[in-house]
């Protein structure tokens, strides 16, 4: 793929090749969620206006459609472009509501202060919750995080910055929640990797 | 034995678009398919569309296949085991006409595997792809005929009656009498059906390397089961599970160890156990491993010919 120049209005830098390009982006997410901690390349399809990074617009104009509330955080809503560009490309109305949406994008992570206020799903109908996009620098350079659970022979590493505030926390009350809780997805550059609500952290010293 | 599709729509003609599904459908079931993922075990409701093939003939594994077949995947498609029967072969011809994707047979090259109630013999490798069409996901469904209810036994975790369902089994034929569709326990948490494959394949579903997807197109359920997770089937101390076994080897490579079906040849009571999975079979004799009845050219010396075997 060619790379694009950022976008310098909401109408450019979507998919070039709808149907190609989701169908690829599509296969490294599904990869790395059924592995999590492992790092899949993501192609440079979509050229969204900052601070949406390539790898979370292209995740998002995957998934996201008139179907799906997307929830965006307030270093994503400074200006409208990133809204009007995801509205425009995908057609997803936007809520200010964390508990209402399908999938959220953060463009600070650090900045997120609480994991639980996005929708958990319920006991029935887990899989009615929010799936939350985190942009980040780096899924190899943060401090090391070690994973178990479905998906993981043995065990995996991923150290993923920045993160939100007390992640290893918040992530040990949103596994005790399963089957509700979250699921996240790391949107590195030109990377993904996911971590679903059925991993576990541990300490690496156990 | 990789076949490339020879048909490609004609550019003058109006084709559908890559892989039949419109990519809004799409879309609605690649976001089922990471919940089911993430959930294992649990079955995600997801809007079925309607097929150009009726209910039963793999409507759901078809959905999940266009949803995440690409250009450069290599699909194979069994039923029963056999690449060659009409399901198979119809649903092969499908995606090479609508996706223009490679076709196979042999289990190794395939990227995608749909299957009808089989898992191939040979283990499947980290990276490929799992599909299986269910025709009835909910496994408490024969036991609680209201959706209503196996949602709450599901939430609750309340899985005693499947228990009892066993252990009537038991009381009744002194052992645990169920043979297909055989109930596992997914990460120790969702009870699921694996879909009428022959328990014997039960086992392959524990800690595979390959991902595994089930679509039911009519009852409008996705579910998966990630690589290396643990997949356990009920049972009890007294009556631990166990996998059916033959007594003879395959009649025409000599297999043993495999799922065999059972063919008549006459009237007078005369039939053959053959392998199930043809791709095994086929690539066993290839390798020289010569059945019973397989015929024509003499048999190799490390398969003597058993007496039991009926004469032709």
């Amino acid at each position: 793929m060619p790379h694009t120049p950022p976008s310098t209005t909401i109408y450019e830098g979507g998919f070039a090749d709808p149907v190609g390009a989701s169908q690829t982006v599509f296969r490294a997410l599904m990869d790395a969620m059924a592995q999590p901690g492992t790092i899949h390349a993501l192609p440079h399809v979509t050229a969204p206006p900052a601070p949406l990074t390539a790898s979370a617009s292209a995740l998002i104009a995957t998934l996201a459609d008139a179907d799906t509330p997307v929830w965006l955080d307030p270093a994503l809503t400074k200006t409208s472009a990133v809204r009007d560009w995801i509205v425009f490309h995908t057609g997803a109305p936007i809520t200010l509501h964390q508990s209402e949406a399908a999938f959220a994008v953060v463009a600070a992570p650090e900045k997120l202060s609480a994991l639980n206020g996005f929708a958990l799903g319920s006991q029935e109908f887990p899989d009615r919750s929010t799936s939350v996009i985190l942009q980040v620098a780096t899924l190899t350079d943060g401090a090391a995080l070690t994973l178990e659970g479905p998906g993981i022979k043995g065990r995996a590493s991923l150290a993923p910055d920045p993160l939100p505030q007390h992640f290893t926390e918040q992530w040990k009350a949103n596994r005790q929640a399963f089957p509700r809780g979250i699921d996240v997805i790391l949107a590195g550059p030109a990377c993904v990797a996911a971590m679903p609500r059925s991993t576990r952290l541990i300490r690496p010293e156990a | 034995m990789i076949a490339h599709a020879a048909d490609a729509p004609a550019q003058n003609l109006a084709s559908y678009n890559f892989a039949y599904l419109d990519e809004q459908t799409k879309r609605m079931i690649r976001r089922a398919i990471l919940k089911g993922i993430a959930i294992p075990g649990y079955q995600v409701p997801f809007a079925s569309r309607e097929m150009p093939m009726p209910y039963g003939w793999g409507t759901g594994g078809v959905q999940v296949t266009a949803a995440i077949i690409g250009r450069d995947d290599v699909l194979k498609v069994i039923d029963q085991g056999a690449d060659d029967t009409t399901n198979a072969v119809s649903i092969r011809a499908f995606f090479a006409k609508t996706a223009g994707v490679a076709t196979t047979t042999t289990t190794p090259d395939a990227t995608i595997i749909q299957t009808r109630h089989r898992i191939p013999e040979t283990p499947l490798h980290a990276g490929q792809v799992l599909v299986y069409q269910v025709p009835i996901p909910e496994p408490l469904r024969f036991l609680e005929p209201r959706e209503t209810e196996t949602r709450k036994m599901h939430a609750l975790e309340e899985y005693g009656l499947m228990h009892v369902k066993l252990y009537e089994d038991i009381a009744r034929n002194g052992r645990i009498a169920t043979t297909y569709a055989y109930p596992v326990k997914v990460e120790g948490r969702y009870v699921m059906d694996p879909s009428p494959t022959p328990k014997f394949d039960n086992p392959k579903m524990h800690m595979s390397e390959a991902l595994q997807l089930f679509g039911a197109g009519r009852e409008k359920r996705i579910y998966a089961i990630p690589p290396h997770t643990e997949v356990v089937s009920l049972d009890f101390e007294d009556h631990p599970f166990e996998i059916q076994h033959f007594d003879e080897p395959c009649a025409l490579c000599g297999a043993e160890q495999v799922y065999l079906d059972e063919v008549v040849l006459d009237d007078k009571g005369g039939r053959m156990f053959v392998c199930s999975d043809t791709h095994h079979c086929e690539s066993r004799r290839a390798e020289g491993h010569r059945g019973a009845l397989l015929g024509d050219e003499p048999a190799f010396g490390d398969q003597p010919l058993t007496d039991k075997e009926p004469a032709l």
